[in-house]
């Protein structure tokens, strides 16, 4: 979208004024905005700057940049410049970008490993197991060692959901080698 | 239970020892929750808060471990009660700043300790005397179980327990053990053994947390990471740096015996003098001497039993705890007095440092 006033920029701010009940909206780019003033909103009047209005009275002022906001709670990312703490768990995943970058020189790891509560539900099947499984058709042998380090694994975890699974296909498929 | 009760009774850790407790203080073990569909407190308005609190407590006081409890609004203490729960280390300074919604949840031995809406909906911790973080950390993971039942937490397969500051994200959990080594500030080793901690992934800090002095030559020793690391190996390896730190501890003790007695004597000797026989002494001073007393009943110069005595006056001799014990608001000179009155009489059975073994052996060399 471009810019309102030179036209050539692509807006950046997004300024909406209601005047006498009715809402007025201007898009800017950063350089015009600063220009007339519209970052200051005790300083600028909407009116003013669209040719005709007027001096009606000024009700309420909402100004918006393309500054994220989380829908949840409201949180923006530059409430979490200026405090380095989050507004509410869903704030991780409105501002996930780069979030990556700044877990990784503040803990080195960005993979959870450790305590999962156990009322959480499991991790869908596909994230689980690395993808390229099907095409080589393992021998029963291979699946159940297989199965048997996962099963390890999710203990270590202390995913005890999943390593019950685990168990009961292990189960299910020594009975059937047992069978054949 | 109320808040009298809850003073009368000093913390359990104070009474019992635990292992290496000549050196390890304290251990204690935080976790740090907080539920879905709610704004972390720090953003969250008052009527977000209250209703935190409101569907929280109930659920904290019927644990078992809980059972009579002291459960407490912060609006509903005094701001010398809430300094109290600060210097016995069962809530933050910052928690101590909080106001509605905010409370606070603790068990009759102050073993357990939960603040609602500190930073995050949950801050719970396990205190324990000496070296067991391993039990610290059990006690609070069957608490925390048994919370996750009832509450539904905020978890991410990824980023682990969703918490208001991303440094507390994954376990959620902070470890860490009160260490008290004179030897190493007396050889002038400690601001070496802090910068190795932190280079290893480890945060060396005073005695009332971020940001405090070291006073008493007590100083707190805790994990920095929390993704990407599970609960044991944290405390497996803080138990791994803390027990060469011990050995260090204990090696510098031995080096200044040996090298520089009389150095040793003359602090332990001056200690004793100035508990002894002050009627003015500042928090600052009688901690560090007390610090000093410490090390001589580790090195066998002051009798074993004053331990308990010096444990229970490192807290009984903080402002707040003093105001308390005269019932009114007191100037910082009128503390000062009441202090040294405190000490002197607590102390009252202690008999001067017996430093014979020193002197016998220095005789053998001449």
């Amino acid at each position: 979208m471009n810019c309102d006033v030179c036209q050539k920029e692509d807006a950046t701010i997004f300024f909406s004024q209601v005047v006498e009940g009715k809402l007025q909206k201007v898009n800017l780019c950063k350089e015009c905005a600063d220009d007339k003033g519209v970052t200051d909103p005790t300083g600028f009047a909407l009116a003013d700057m669209l040719e005709g209005m007027g001096e009606e009275e000024v009700t309420e002022t909402v100004i918006e940049t393309d500054d994220l906001v989380c829908p949840s709670c409201g949180f923006s990312q530059t409430d979490f410049k200026k405090t380095g703490r989050f507004g509410c768990a869903d704030c991780y995943h409105v501002f996930d970008e780069g979030l990556e970058g700044l877990l990784e020189a503040m803990h080195k790891h960005t993979q959870h490993v450790g305590k999962v509560p156990s009322t959480f539900p499991d991790l869908p099947e596909s994230d689980l197991v690395p993808a390229p499984e099907e095409p080589m058709e393992n021998s029963p042998l291979d699946k159940l060692s297989e199965l048997k380090s996962a099963l390890s694994k999710s203990v270590e975890d202390e995913d005890y959901e999943e390593a019950a699974r685990l168990r009961d296909e292990i189960s299910q498929l020594e009975s059937q080698m047992g069978d054949s | 239970m109320r808040f009298s009760t809850l003073l009368k009774n000093p913390a359990e850790w104070m009474q019992v020892p635990g292992p290496e407790s000549d050196i390890v203080i304290t251990s204690r073990v935080r976790l740090a929750r907080n539920l879905v569909g709610s704004p972390f407190p720090g953003w969250a308005r008052k009527d977000d808060r209250v209703q935190i609190l409101d569907q929280v407590r109930p659920v904290l006081e019927n644990i078992s471990e809980m059972k009579d409890s002291f459960s407490e609004e912060m609006t509903k203490l005094s701001a010398i009660e809430k300094q109290v729960l600060v210097e016995r280390h069962l809530i933050s300074r910052e928690h101590a700043a909080k106001s509605s919604g905010c409370g606070t949840v603790m068990n009759r031995k102050q073993t357990i300790s939960v603040m609602v809406n500190e930073e995050d909906h949950l801050r719970m911790q396990a205190i324990r005397p000496g070296m067991q973080l391993l039990s610290a950390y059990t006690a609070l993971n069957d608490i925390d179980s048994n919370l996750e039942n009832e509450l539904p937490y905020a978890f991410d397969h990824q980023y682990g327990y969703l918490t208001a500051c991303p440094t507390n994200l994954g376990t959620g959990m902070r470890a860490s053990a009160m260490l008290h080594l004179p030897g190493l500030v007396l050889s002038e080793q400690i601001n070496q053994t802090i910068q190795g901690a932190n280079k290893i992934g480890l945060a060396v800090r005073g005695l009332y947390g971020e940001g405090t002095e070291a006073l008493a030559n007590l100083f707190q020793i805790s994990n920095q990471n929390t993704l990407g690391t599970d609960e044991k190996e944290i405390i497996e390896h803080l138990n791994r740096v803390i027990s060469q730190l011990i050995e260090n501890e204990k090696n510098a003790r031995m080096k200044i015996l040996e090298e520089s007695p009389t150095m040793m004597q003359d602090q332990i000797g001056r200690a004793y003098a100035v508990l002894k026989y002050a009627h003015i002494i500042t928090s600052k001073e009688a901690l560090n001497h007390l610090s000093m007393i410490r090390l001589g009943c580790d090195l066998g110069f002051v009798s074993e039993d004053e331990r308990e005595a010096i444990n229970v006056l490192l807290t009984e001799i903080q402002p707040a705890h003093l105001q308390i014990s005269a019932k009114r608001k007191l100037t910082p000179e009128e503390r000062d007095i009441l202090r040294a009155d405190i000490i002197r009489n607590r102390l009252n059975r202690l008999t001067p440092p017996d430093f014979s073994t020193i002197v016998n052996e220095r005789d053998d060399d001449e």
